[in-house]
C-alpha cells in the first residue's frame, strides 16, 4: 500500500493480566490510508491490543511509535491527543439526544456572550457542521434532529464513527462495527470505512466476520493466544488461510493441515 | 436513509391516521399539547359546575396558589432530567422559610439579607446531598429520604417552642401581594413576550441564513403564546393586576428553560440523564453536573418556601409538609417530564403546577371534602405516570429505548 513510516507502530507489545499473558511480543503497524482487519478467536488478544492503543490498558513491555517517534500512551486522553479515535461496540450514544447533540457531546460549540450562562450553544453552526460531515462521508440521515434512539443500528454506528472523526484523528479504531447489523446496514458501514481510507485515515477494524474483513481491509492481521499468527495482504490471502491462522491449523504446515479448523 | 429503510423500520401494518394521532398524543410526541388539552378539559369541567371558576378574581388566586409549588417544581424537573429524584424539597422549603422567618422576626435582620441567607442555606443543603449521592454512590432516593426526615427535624428545631412565626415584614409579604395594575402590567407582559419573540425570530433568521430548514411549528407556537400572554394579562389586569409572584415564577421558568435547552450545562444534564456512561466517555464532568443540579433543586425549594411563607404570612410546623413534596414532583410528571430521566422540560413545572393547582382550586370552589381532593389528585397522578410508562414502552417498541 505505502512504504512510508507507519502512522502507528507497536514493537514487542506484551501485556499480562495476572497469570494470563494477553499479548506476547506483538509487532503491529498501521499506515495512513490503510485499513487493517484485526481478527482472531475469542481471547486471542484483539481487544487488549486495541485497548492498549486507546490508552485503556498500559503495555507491560514494548514500544509505541507515532509517526516514527516513540510515545507513551497511559491514559485515554494521551491517545486522543495523538489523534487516535476509538469507537467501541456499545457506541456510547445518548438515545434521548438527537444526531447533532450526540456528535458534539462534550465539545459543544458556543457563541456570543460572556460567562458560562450567556454563552449559549451555537446550534446553527453545529447543525451545519453535522450536515457537512455526514455529507462528506456519504452518510444519509434524513433528519439530523431526530433522536438517535429512533435510528437503525447501521445509522447509529455511522453516527458513532462520525463523532469519532470530529477531532480529525489520524487513526480510527473500530470494535466490531458490523456486529448485529443487517446486510444493507453492514454495506453502509463498510462504505464509510472505505471513505475513511480515501481520506487518509489509518483504520483498524476488529471483526469476527471474515467476509466483511476481506471486503474492506488492505491487510489482515491475525492474533492467536496473544501472538501474531499471520499478517496477510488482503488481496493475496484466502479465507482458508486466515481461518487456519486463527485456529492454529497453519502452525502445523505450510499447506495448511485444516483438520484443526472449525469451519 | 432511503424510503425502503424507513418502511422497514415502521410497523408493516397500515395505520389509521386518527389512531396514529392518538398514539403520538399519548406517547408525548406532540410535546406540551397533551397538557394544554388536559388543562382546557379540567377548566371546562369546573366552569360548568361553578361559573366563578374562570372569573378573573379566581384565576388571579389560582396564579398566587401555584407560585410556591411551581418554583419548587422547577428544581425537581432538573433532578428528574438527570434520572434522579429529590424527596427532600418539601422539608428543605419548610426549613429555609423558617430560617428566613427567624432571622427577620426574632433576630431583626434585614429581609433582603434574611432571604439571601435562606436561599444559601438551601444551596448548602443541596451541595451536601449531591456530594453524598455522588461520592458514596448512595441512590438519590435514599439520600434525599434521609434528608426529608433530617431537615424536617431541623425545621422544628429552628422554629422553636412557639411553633409558628408570623411574617409581617412588608418586603417579604410583598412578594405575593404586589400587583402591577393597568398600563404597567401590560407594558411588563408585552416587553417580556416581545423579548421572547425577538429571540425566536432571530434564531429563525440565523437558520435561514445558514440554509437550514425552519420548522413551521415555531410561528404557530409564537402566535398561540402571544394570544395566551394577551389573554392572561387581560384577565389579570381585570382583577388586581399582574402579580409580582407570577413574574418571579415565569422568570425562573424562563431562565431555567433557557439554561436547559440553550447552554452547554443544560445539554450535559440531558446527556447524563440519557446515558451517564456515554456522557462520562464524552468527557462531561458527570459528578459536577449532578452536584450542581441537586444544589439548584434545594435552592429552588428554598425560594418556593419563601413564597409560601409570604402568601401564608407565617411559617409554621406544617410548612413544606403534607402533600407539598408529592405535588411538586407530581406536577412536572403530569405535564410530561419522565421519571426515567433525559426527557422533559422546565416548562412542565409551570404547566404541571397549573394542572394540579386548577384541580385543587376547583374542588375548593365546589367545597368538596379533602378526602375527595386527595383521591382525585392521586388518580390524576396515577394516570400521568401510567401514560409516562406507556410512552416509554412505545418508544422501546420502536427501538428507541
Amino acid at each position: 500500500m505505502t512504504d512510508q513510516t507507519p502512522v502507528l507502530e507497536l514493537r514487542g507489545a506484551s501485556k499480562a493480566f495476572g497469570p494470563v499473558q494477553a499479548l506476547r511480543g506483538v509487532d503491529f503497524r498501521v499506515h495512513r490510508g490503510e485499513v487493517v482487519g484485526l481478527v482472531g478467536d475469542n481471547g486471542a488478544g484483539k481487544s487488549t491490543l486495541v485497548k492498549a492503543i486507546a490508552g485503556i490498558h498500559t503495555l507491560d513491555e514494548g514500544e509505541i511509535l507515532w509517526e516514527g517517534r516513540p510515545v507513551s500512551i497511559t491514559h485515554p486522553n494521551d491517545a486522543v491527543e495523538l489523534g487516535i479515535a476509538t469507537v467501541y461496540q456499545d457506541l456510547a450514544l445518548c438515545d434521548n439526544l438527537d444526531v447533532v447533540e450526540n456528535l458534539f457531546l462534550g465539545r459543544e460549540q458556543r457563541a456570543g456572550g460572556i460567562g458560562t450562562i450567556t454563552r449559549h450553544l451555537d446550534e446553527t453552526w453545529m447543525e451545519k457542521r453535522t450536515h457537512e460531515l455526514l455529507e462528506h462521508f456519504a452518510v444519509t440521515i434524513v433528519n439530523v434532529r431526530s433522536e438517535v434512539g429512533t435510528l437503525s443500528g447501521g445509522q447509529r454506528q455511522q453516527v458513532a464513527i462520525a463523532r469519532s472523526l470530529l477531532g480529525e484523528p489520524k487513526v480510527v479504531l473500530l470494535d466490531e462495527p458490523t456486529a448485529a447489523l443487517g446486510v444493507r446496514q453492514t454495506a453502509q458501514v463498510l462504505e464509510l470505512i472505505k471513505r475513511l481510507r480515501e481520506e487518509g485515515h489509518g483504520v483498524v477494524v476488529i471483526s469476527h466476520n471474515l467476509e466483511n474483513v476481506f471486503e474492506v481491509a488492505d491487510r489482515i492481521f491475525v492474533l492467536r493466544l496473544g501472538q501474531v499468527a499471520g499478517d496477510f495482504p488482503a488481496d493475496e490471502a484466502t479465507i482458508d488461510q486466515v481461518v487456519a491462522a486463527i485456529t492454529g491449523a497453519a502452525a502445523r504446515g505450510e499447506n495448511g493441515d485444516r483438520a484443526g479448523g472449525e469451519r | 436513509m432511503s424510503a425502503e429503510e424507513t418502511a422497514a423500520a415502521a410497523p408493516a401494518r397500515p395505520e389509521n391516521p386518527a389512531l396514529a394521532f392518538v398514539r403520538r398524543f399519548v406517547a408525548g410526541d406532540l410535546g406540551e399539547l397533551r397538557v394544554i388539552v388536559g388543562l382546557i378539559v379540567i377548566w371546562a369541567i369546573f366552569q360548568i359546575q361553578e361559573d366563578r371558576f374562570l372569573s378573573s378574581t379566581n384565576l388571579t388566586n389560582l396564579v398566587l396558589q401555584i407560585t410556591a409549588i411551581g418554583l419548587v417544581s422547577v428544581g425537581v424537573v432538573l433532578v428528574l432530567l438527570l434520572g434522579e429524584i429529590d424527596l427532600s424539597v418539601g422539608a428543605v422549603s419548610g426549613l429555609c422559610a423558617a430560617i428566613m422567618a427567624v432571622l427577620t422576626v426574632k433576630e431583626g435582620w434585614s429581609p433582603y439579607v434574611a432571604i439571601a441567607a435562606a436561599i444559601l442555606a438551601g444551596t448548602a443543603i443541596g451541595l451536601f446531598q449531591g456530594f453524598v449521592f455522588t461520592r458514596f454512590g448512595v441512590p438519590s432516593f435514599v439520600v434525599t429520604l434521609a434528608g426529608l426526615l433530617a431537615w424536617q427535624g431541623a425545621h422544628l428545631e429552628v422554629l422553636g417552642s412557639t411553633g409558628t412565626i408570623n411574617v409581617t415584614d412588608s418586603v417579604i409579604t410583598g412578594l405575593t401581594s404586589t400587583f402591577y395594575e393597568g398600563a404597567t402590567g401590560w407594558v411588563i407582559a408585552l416587553v417580556a413576550f416581545g423579548a421572547y419573540a425577538a429571540g425566536v425570530l432571530l434564531g429563525r433568521r440565523q437558520r435561514v441564513k445558514a440554509g437550514l430548514p425552519v420548522r413551521n411549528i415555531g410561528s404557530v407556537v409564537l402566535r398561540l403564546g402571544g394570544a395566551g400572554v394577551i389573554a392572561a394579562t387581560a384577565v389579570l389586569t381585570d382583577d388586581r393586576g399582574v402579580p409580582l409572584a407570577l413574574l418571579i415564577l415565569v422568570g425562573f421558568v424562563a431562565f431555567f428553560q433557557y439554561v436547559t435547552t440553550r447552554t452547554r450545562f443544560g445539554r450535559h444534564i440531558f446527556a447524563v440523564g440519557g446515558n451517564a456512561e456515554a456522557a462520562r466517555r464524552a468527557g462531561i464532568p458527570v459528578t459536577r453536573v449532578r452536584v450542581v443540579v441537586f444544589a439548584i433543586a434545594s435552592s429552588m425549594a428554598a425560594i418556593g418556601g419563601i413564597m409560601a411563607a409570604s402568601r401564608l404570612l407565617a411559617v409554621n410546623q406544617s410548612s413544606g409538609g403534607g402533600d407539598f413534596l408529592l405535588l411538586a414532583i407530581a406536577g412536572p410528571v403530569i405535564a410530561g417530564t419522565s421519571l426515567f430521566g433525559g426527557r422533559g422540560s422546565v416548562l412542565t413545572a409551570l404547566l404541571g403546577a397549573l394542572v394540579i393547582g386548577s384541580i385543587s382550586n376547583g374542588m375548593d370552589l365546589l367545597a368538596l371534602e379533602s378526602s375527595v381532593k386527595f383521591m382525585v389528585t392521586g388518580a390524576v397522578l396515577l394516570a400521568a405516570v401510567v401514560i409516562d410508562a406507556i410512552a416509554r414502552r412505545e418508544r422501546q417498541a420502536e427501538g428507541r429505548v
